[in-house]
Order: C-alpha cells, then structure tokens, then sequence
C-alpha cells in the first residue's frame, strides 16, 4: 500500500518538478536573451543608426554632394590607393611569410611567430612614431634618404610603410591555421609524383587555401582603408597631398564640417563592412567543409 | 658546415653558395620581409626611448601629464574588461545554447566592430552621444551625465571596439563541452546557477581570460575611437596615445617614446601571455 503511493506519487512529483524548471527556464531563457539584444542595440545598433541618421540629417542629395568635392574624392583614392598596394604586399609576403613559419623548422620560429602578432599591441600612434624615428627630419634614415632625393615621411612612400606595419598580421594569421590542417602529405605526395616547387605550391598548396586567402584578403582592406593614427602621424595629414579618407573626417569634424565628416565615415564604414560580411558570406556558401 | 651535404642535396639546393640558408630562398625572404616590418621599427624606439638609461625612461613616464594619462588609459581599459568578460561570456553563453529568431543576425552584429573602422567608431558615439546630439545633450542637462569628452565615453568606445574578443573566444569551447556533466548535476538537483558556476564556468576560465585580456591589450593602444570622444584634455582625459600624438608634435621625443614603450611592453606582454595560455591548452587538449 505504501510502497503502492509512493511509486505512484513519485511520477507526479517529479513531473511537477520538471515542469516547474522547464516555466522557469523559459523565463531565464527570455530573460537572457533579450539583455543579450538589447545590449548588442546599445553598443553597436544605436551609434550605427544615429551615424546613418546624421549622414541623412539634410536629406540624400547632402551627403552626395558633400562626398564630391573634388578633395573628399582625393582622400578617397588615396586610401584606396595605399590600401590596394598593401593588400598585394601581403598577399604576396603573407603567404610566404605563413609558409615558413609552418612548414619549415628553424632555431627561433616560436619566437618568429610570437612576434607576428606584435602589431596587434602597438598601437597606431606609435607605429607612427616609430616611422618618424627612422625616416623624419632628425630620423635614422632621413637625412641620409633626403640627400638622396628620397622623401618617405610627409609623403605616400610613408603612409604606405604604416598601413603595411599595421595590417602585418591578419593574412598570415588566416593562413597559418589552414597550412597546418592541410598537412605536409598532400605536397609531398605531388613532390614524389615529379612536380616542382612552384607546381606544388599552385597545383595543390594554393587551392586548398582559396578561401582563408580571400578572407585575408578583405580583412587586409578593410584594416587598410580604415586606418588613422599611424597614417596622421606619419603622413602629416597636409591637405590635398597626404589627406587619406579618415583623416579627412577628422579635419572635417574640426572644422564643424558635420554632413561631410559623417558621410564620408558612412561610406568608409560600409565599405568595410561590406567588404568582410561579403568575403565571409561568399566563404561560408562554397568552402568545402 | 656539414649541414649542406644531406639535406640540402635532398631539397635540390646543390650548387648554391655556402651563405644560402638552408631553408633557401622562401625563408630568407620571409625573415628580410619580418626584419625591415618589425625588428627594426621596434629596435629604433627601445633605443630612443632608453637613450637616458631606465632612469631616464621612468621619469619622462612619470611626469604629471604623462602619468595621469597613462593611469586614464589603464582603468579605463581595465572597466572596460570586466564589463567584456560578464556581457561577452553572457552573449556566447546565449548565442550557444539558445536557438530564437534572429540569432544570424546578433551573431552577425558581433563581428561588426572588426569590419569597422575605429574613427568611424568615435563619429558613432559622437553623433548619438555629442553635446549637439538630442540624447547627448538630455543626458547632460536632465541626468547630468558628460558622456562625451569623459571616461564614460572612452569605456564605450573600447567595448564597442572590443566587442567581438570575448565571444568569439568563448563560443566554440562553449559549444564543444559535454552536455552530460550538466545533465548529472540537474538529475542530482542542481539549479541552473549552479550547474553554471559549477561546471560550465571552470570549463570557460581559460576563454574568458584569454578573450578579456586580448580586449585590455587591444584597448591600451586605441586611438581612432578615442581621439574624437575623448576630447584631449591633459589630466583630464587624454589617454596615453593622445598623449604620444601630442608629444609627436610638439617634438618631445623621450616623453613620446617613454610613453609608448611602457605601452607597447603591457600590450605585448599580454598577448604574449595569451598565446602561452592557448598554448597550454591545446598541449593539455591532446594529452
């Protein structure tokens, strides 16, 4: 009889039991997803939205007009220029550079490989300051170069060397991880069948590395064309000459040049943005798993 | 010497000069590309900066200016943190074990700040949060809070920049732990709290510590963000590289490389501790 209850009290129990959980769960579960929303809206949503709102302030045909005066396109095409150039750079040294570092053995490499991430912790500022320290007026080189006829601070030759420091990183940081997953057997394999260094890399090193290059790529850019500090400093930011897109905008913020500033920031952002959600989008639809 | 015999032969390398490393062209190259990028940068401002020896690095670091910024730059990064590492475990934790409309989209929205430039970071936060702003200027006057050209400002700043740092270091071990443990401890009567302080949390320390210090190394050097919202008031709140900008330009060299040398070493030592964490990791992993 006892034993009779409790065996049949005992499912009601825990059903209750587990029901409760389950309602309160689904509280805790609301709960949390919504701070997680609205905190995300906060942070990122709302200064996303006011810039778009402040770009749009005097109505579409403003932020155009603003973005073709004839010194806001220069800006442009100056960072594009500099950022198209590092981008090459790097596809070209960041893949041999992840190369390297992965496939071949050498006293130091850890060490070389810590050192990768450097310019992840200097900050822009300071790989500015560095640059001046070795091509300025008083610099290590400077003087010397100058007699030369070479001018590298206060000019494009230095905004680029900026924009390479800076962007050192992400391609080899993107490759290296996909160079260790592929593995030495697939390259020696095509060794072993006769084929030569350049065959092996382009017939089956590279392909397998399509994508992670690609993605590299567009974080290159997008760092490139976004970057301020180390450009400011070295560059000067002499209106009409060294004027990069950002730079411009915080000129234009100084002068009260509202519409002009958060358009030009807009349209930087957006491409980007673009730019990365594009690559990662194209990536994520035909990578091979 | 005898190196060149065996393997070199081996790599097709016979007939090169006695110089040529053995790696061959390939790795010369990749370390005369890493030498002119990094080493030699890096080896002119330790030299300019320790030009007066340590005692001349400490008290170009230790004038009022230079030390009030760096300080600023510090607990603001250090707010900054601790605010990351609760919101930012918080996120993955919901990103991972939820499923609820819309998910795409917040996961989408994590990676934002590293699509966007910094500057175009600060002109956000300025045009929502500006004294010409509506909200900006109904905080100033109704509550009396100065986001703006203050600390606030600069916290917000560094996590809208750092967002990403903690999530995405703590998502894919969230998604790979063992379900199991935490069906035990349900089955045994523990509550959801303390299945996460128990079991998921200790599993996650090491992602979140590796995801919050990243995000303070990070915010140490920030400056597109910075410049525009902070302002750059000494003593006030100019951080330590509106500091260095300054200096750069009023030509005080040791105080602008002084500064960033104590900058660089924190920030580098960070991520250098990162690494050896994941290091350890992963060694622990496979074992």
């Amino acid at each position: 009889m006892t034993a009779q209850a409790r065996s049949a009290g005992q499912p009601i129990v825990t059903a209750g039991g587990r029901a409760m959980t389950r309602g309160l769960g689904h509280w805790r579960r609301r709960v949390l997803i919504a701070l997680v929303w609205l905190y995300a809206a906060f942070l990122i949503l709302a200064p996303l939205a006011a810039l778009v709102r402040g770009a749009l302030a005097q109505g579409v045909g403003a932020p155009i007009a603003a973005l073709s005066q004839p010194d806001v396109r220069g800006a442009f095409l100056l960072t594009l220029q500099t950022a198209l150039v590092s981008v090459a750079v790097h596809a070209v040294f960041g893949t041999l550079v992840a190369w390297v570092l992965v496939r071949q053995y050498f006293r130091g490499q850890r060490w070389l490989s810590a050192l990768i991430d450097l310019p992840f912790a200097v900050s822009a500022v300071v790989v500015g300051y560095m640059l001046l320290l070795i091509f300025g007026r008083n610099g290590l080189l400077g003087p010397w170069l100058s007699r030369l006829g070479i001018q590298i601070a206060f000019a494009w030759p230095g905004m680029l060397l900026a924009t390479l420091f800076v962007t050192l990183p992400f391609m080899i940081r993107e490759l290296m991880p996909l160079l260790e997953a592929l593995g030495r057997e697939p390259e020696q394999a095509a060794a072993t069948l006769g084929a030569n260094g350049w065959q092996t890399f382009w017939l089956v090193t590279f392909p397998a590395l399509r994508w992670g290059f690609l993605y590299g790529l567009a974080l290159t850019l997008a760092r490139a064309l976004g970057e301020f500090g180390a450009v400011l400093i070295i560059g000067g930011g002499i209106q009409g000459r060294t004027e990069t897109a950002t730079v411009f905008i915080y000129r234009a913020l100084d002068e009260r040049q509202y519409v002009g500033a958060y358009s030009a920031a807009l349209l930087l952002g957006l491409v980007s943005l673009g730019l990365v959600v594009g690559i990662d989008y194209l990536r994520r639809r035909y990578e091979q798993p | 010497m005898n190196a060149p015999t065996a393997p070199a032969s081996a790599q097709g390398m016979a007939g090169r000069p006695a110089w040529w490393p053995r790696g061959g062209g390939p790795r010369l190259a990749a370390l005369a590309y890493l030498a002119v990028m990094l080493f030699v940068p890096l080896g002119v401002i330790l030299q300019d900066g320790l030009r007066a020896g340590l005692g001349g690095l400490w008290g170009a670091v230790s004038t009022p200016v230079a030390a009030h910024a760096l300080r600023l730059t510090f607990w603001t990064a250090g707010v900054m943190a601790a605010i990351n590492a609760v919101l930012g475990t918080l996120t993955a934790y919901v990103l991972v074990r939820y499923s609820f409309p819309g998910k795409g989209l917040l996961n989408a929205i994590v990676d934002l700040p590293l699509a966007i430039p910094t500057l175009v970071t600060g002109v956000m936060l300025v045009v929502l949060y500006g004294p010409q702003a509506a909200l900006g200027a109904w905080l100033q006057d109704a509550l009396g809070w100065r986001i703006i050209f203050a600390p606030p400002g600069i916290i917000l700043a560094l996590l809208f920049v750092t967002f990403p740092f903690v999530v995405r270091a703590v998502q894919p071990v969230l998604a790979s732990l063992d379900r199991e443990q935490d069906e035990a401890a349900e089955t045994l009567g523990a509550g959801a709290w303390t299945i996460f302080r128990r079991i998921t949390f200790p599993a996650l320390l090491l992602p979140v510590t590796s995801g919050t210090l990243l995000s303070f190394a990070r915010a140490i050097g920030e400056f597109g963000a910075i410049v525009i919202v902070a302002g750059n008031i000494p003593l006030k709140s100019q951080t330590a590289a509106v500091y260095v900008l300054g200096q750069v330009e009023s030509e005080n060299r040791l105080g602008a490389s002084a500064v960033s040398i104590v900058m660089l070493s924190v920030a580098y030592a960070l991520v250098l501790v990162v690494d050896w964490l994941q290091h350890r990791r992963t060694a622990w992993v496979r074992e």
